[in-house]
């Protein structure tokens, strides 16, 4: 009888630790239920007062004459990130197909720290630098004023670096040796057996990488604002000034008040979809792999 | 007279300060299967993987001597090591079929090779798997996943995979050893047939299957090759003492 009131009291406080975990784990989610709700109540009245086609596809950002269109910004998100993505996507895989396959243990036990450092330096910093020494080197090779679509793309590129040789990596040691044993002892080389073995094997981590590194792009607001002029017109060139949607709100939030206010909380809206459109289509695109059924 | 097609000469093997294999001398004649018996750790398999060098992907592995295959030493710099590895086809113990459709798996290798002739990929697929003895089980659906079949038909894959290679010697390392009695002894059947295209080295845990398929028999023990003989006079009377003990499982 002692005994199975033991086992009961046990099961008890299995039960109790079940249902805390719930509620913390709940009440992580619902913070992310309450942002969206908070930023979709603010925003979208003045969506639907202006228009949706005026603040989406409208190019004049005029806030004192109660003209909103945000094209200049979306377009200007859509290009730096697209900017970073195509500088740090070929880095960021060769590295890590570089430190993961090729290099010796002791290089990568030594390069690995130091790209995840790379992680933890502040945007502004980053901003500070491009400011230093990119804008003036964009001037003075290309001419402009250097504050660009190029220097943020850039910098950006850089900045999504760590985030996706670090989850590359570990997707990439993820692929069983045997694969490559499997598919060297056919005849393969090395080079051979990572691009037609190992990275379709990896698939779908890298994709995650690239995602997580995509968002870290189209977030990042401090860097941008410092090195990519923010002009509210949709660049014409490379070289152009631009502005980002997050520079949008960061720039404007301080002393806006009013309809003005409120469209800034639509630019978030405009983000906010934007980022979990892009999300879909990534996931969708990593779920496309070649897998046990 | 027996054609030699492997010669191994005072060959030695080491992973840093350990040696593995101590100073080798055998012989492979051609079109036989050579079975390798021996308890665990006593080089077997060390043994197969330094005749395709996979070997040389280990850190810290070294040899000494020489391996001469058709006459070539395999260990003089200049070897081409991807087509010496397309000539020794091996299988593995644990069946290792890539990440891809069946249909994929067979043609890797041939594909690595430029061999791009869909035609040609289609009839030798068809050959290698009718050869494996998997071509009944799988017709239908061949571009399905290789990770879908059974752990029998995976190694027969696999050795249809090597067969797609076009090897003159095909290398197993214990191929049946997490396989079924039925599966095993589809895998024996087929090598016996293979035989008469193909030199066969088969490393083996299990005695019975050495004795059952073997035309000669070689034992290894501690990295040093006791013995080698015909199957039937290595299991019936060894000249070593030690090949009779752990035959008769007094040992390993």
């Amino acid at each position: 009888m002692a005994g199975g009131n033991m086992i009961a009291r046990h099961e008890g406080s299995d039960r109790l630790i079940k249902i805390s975990l719930l509620v913390v784990a709940f009440s992580a989610v619902s913070v992310l239920v309450i942002i969206t709700i908070f930023i979709f109540e603010q925003g979208l009245p003045i969506m639907m007062k202006y228009g949706l086609k005026n603040f989406l596809l409208g190019q004049n950002w005029f806030p004192s004459e109660k003209s909103f269109g945000l094209l200049p910004m979306i377009v200007g998100s859509l290009l730096v990130t697209l900017g970073a993505l195509v500088i740090g996507v070929p880095l960021g895989l060769a590295s890590a197909i570089f430190l993961t396959e090729f290099s010796n243990r002791r290089v990568s036990r030594f390069l690995k720290p130091v790209i995840e450092l790379l992680a933890g330096i502040p945007s502004v910093v980053y901003g500070f630098l491009g400011l230093m020494f990119l804008v003036p080197f964009i001037r003075e090779k290309f001419g402009g004023s250097g504050l660009s679509v190029l220097a943020a793309s850039i910098i950006l590129g850089i900045m999504i670096l760590p985030t996706i040789i670090s989850i590359s990596i570990d997707s990439i040691r993820a692929v069983p040796d045997s694969y490559r044993e499997g598919s060297i002892a056919l005849g393969a080389t090395r080079w051979q057996t990572v691009r037609m073995v190992v990275l379709p094997a990896a698939r779908s981590g890298l994709v995650a990488g690239i995602i997580l590194g995509m968002g870290r792009a189209i977030g990042e607001t401090m860097a941008v604002i410092m090195v990519a002029g923010n002009a509210a017109d949709i660049p014409g060139s490379l070289l152009a000034p631009v502005r980002t949607l997050t520079s949008n709100i960061a720039l404007e939030m301080a002393y806006a008040s009013g309809e003005h206010r409120e469209a800034l909380f639509a630019t978030g809206v405009v983000l906010f979809v934007i980022i979990m459109i892009l999300n879909f289509l990534a996931n969708l695109a990593a779920r496309k792999q070649y897998r046990k059924k | 007279m027996k054609d030699t097609a492997i010669q191994v000469i005072n060959f030695s093997h080491f992973y840093g300060q350990q040696q593995s294999l101590k100073n080798l001398n055998l012989q492979v004649y051609r079109n036989e299967i050579l079975g390798i018996i021996g308890p665990a750790r006593s080089g077997k398999s060390t043994f197969l993987t330094c005749l395709n060098r996979l070997g040389d992907l280990v850190p810290g592995s070294r040899v000494t001597g020489k391996i001469l295959i058709d006459g070539q030493n395999i260990y003089c710099p200049g070897i081409e090591v991807a087509a010496l590895r397309r000539q020794l086809g091996m299988v593995f113990a644990t069946p290792v079929p890539l990440p891809m459709s069946i249909y994929d798996n067979l043609v890797f290798g041939p594909k690595l090779q430029g061999k791009k002739y869909r035609l040609d990929l289609d009839g030798l697929v068809e050959d290698c798997l009718e050869k494996a003895g998997l071509w009944i089980e799988v017709k239908d659906r061949l571009k399905t996943s290789a990770l879908k079949l059974s752990g029998g038909q995976q190694q027969r894959l696999c050795l249809a995979r090597v067969l797609a290679l076009k090897p003159e010697y095909i290398l197993l390392d214990e191929p049946t050893s997490g396989l079924d009695p039925i599966s095993t002894m589809k895998i024996e059947d087929t090598l016996r047939l293979l035989k008469k295209d193909y030199t066969i080295i088969l490393v083996t845990n299990n005695t019975k299957q050495a004795a059952r398929v073997a035309d000669r028999t070689a034992f290894f023990l501690m990295g040093e090759l006791v013995e080698v003989n015909e199957t039937g006079i290595i299991f019936t009377r060894p000249a070593d003492k030690r090949t009779e003990n752990y035959i008769e499982g007094k040992f390993g």
